[in-house]
């Protein structure tokens, strides 16, 4: 994994969440900056699982387990995803905090997945 | 008396309230005032069920991500190193089917399904403390990580607050069915 860009979307992921769970909490429906935002950290999401499926080609190897790393890479894939698709059919304000809560959920698996591919699996 | 004060997740049929989606779930036309001015007094008929009806939502959203979660760590250990402690990965995959479950059993209406809100919900309140004390005072029993140990630590402790707002939620809702 490159590092700068793990915490890169950590940080997004992050600040996106909070953003998405004020907005959300000040009574505002999903809109094209909340779900965009979520859309942007899917996208950056997909960068990563590229990056990691070339990274041991280049010699940046995974030490941890692989299988439990794409685990958390999936899951992370599929909560933006499900969370725009939620916010799309329910136009509520909970909506904005519930894709919030996603994208704070994605931010802390990311970074375990940096700890999963830095450290060697016991 | 406001027509359609009930709650959010109605097990029964409520005429007056049926088809304006106050039933937790989706509604693809919601044109609810409560969405659009939050300020709106509760005292009016149709936001005052989507309030609650909203931290339903977040409620089952996060449930919904401790599923994946539970699911996706319990896929993990089973294809990965189930022989190194069949006692805490049985436990693991119990636990994400219960997530799944408890789930599902928020959404969908019914006596049946709210009895299984009831049952998984407070299976997994029991669970967490159950096994967040054995962690604690005979680890070697679970020398390997579960959702519940150390009351779901390695999950930022959700999966303790959880089912503790989970059933709060229900018998909240019980008391407005009354």
């Amino acid at each position: 994994m490159i590092t700068w860009l793990t915490y890169g979307i950590t940080g997004i992921a992050a600040l996106a969440g909070l953003m998405c769970v004020v907005m959300g909490l000040l009574g505002r429906k999903p809109s094209d900056l909340s779900l965009g935002s979520a859309a942007l950290v899917e996208l950056l999401l997909l960068v990563q699982l590229v990056v990691a499926i070339i990274a041991p080609a280049t010699g940046n190897n995974i030490y941890g387990d692989p299988i439990e790393f794409y685990a958390y890479l999936i899951c992370a894939l599929i909560i933006p995803a499900a969370a725009v698709f939620w916010g799309l059919l329910d136009r509520t304000r909970w909506s904005t905090v519930i894709v919030g809560v996603g994208l704070l959920a994605v931010s802390v698996m990311v970074i375990r997945m940096e700890v999963i591919w830095t450290t060697v699996a016991a | 008396m406001p027509a359609c004060e009930t709650p959010v997740i109605s097990f029964r049929p409520l005429p007056e309230c049926e088809t304006k989606g106050h039933r937790i779930g989706f509604d693809m036309n919601s044109t609810d005032p409560a969405a659009q001015n939050p300020t709106a007094s509760s005292s009016s008929t149709r936001d005052a069920a989507p309030r609650i009806s909203g931290v339903g939502r977040v409620l089952v959203a996060v449930y919904g991500i401790l599923a994946l979660a539970a699911t996706g760590r319990s896929v993990t250990q089973i294809i990965g190193k189930f022989d190194q402690a069949p006692l805490a990965y049985t436990l693991s995959a119990l636990a994400a089917v219960v997530y799944i479950l408890a789930t599902v059993a928020l959404i969908v209406p019914g006596a049946t399904w709210r009895k299984i809100a009831w049952i998984t919900i407070g299976f997994e309140m029991v669970g967490v403390i159950v096994i967040g004390l054995l962690s604690i005072f005979d680890s070697a029993l679970f020398p390997h990580d579960t959702v519940w140990s150390y009351f779901g630590r390695g999950y930022g402790f959700v999966p303790l607050v959880l089912p503790a707002l989970g059933l709060f939620w229900l018998a909240k809702q019980k008391g407005k069915r009354a």
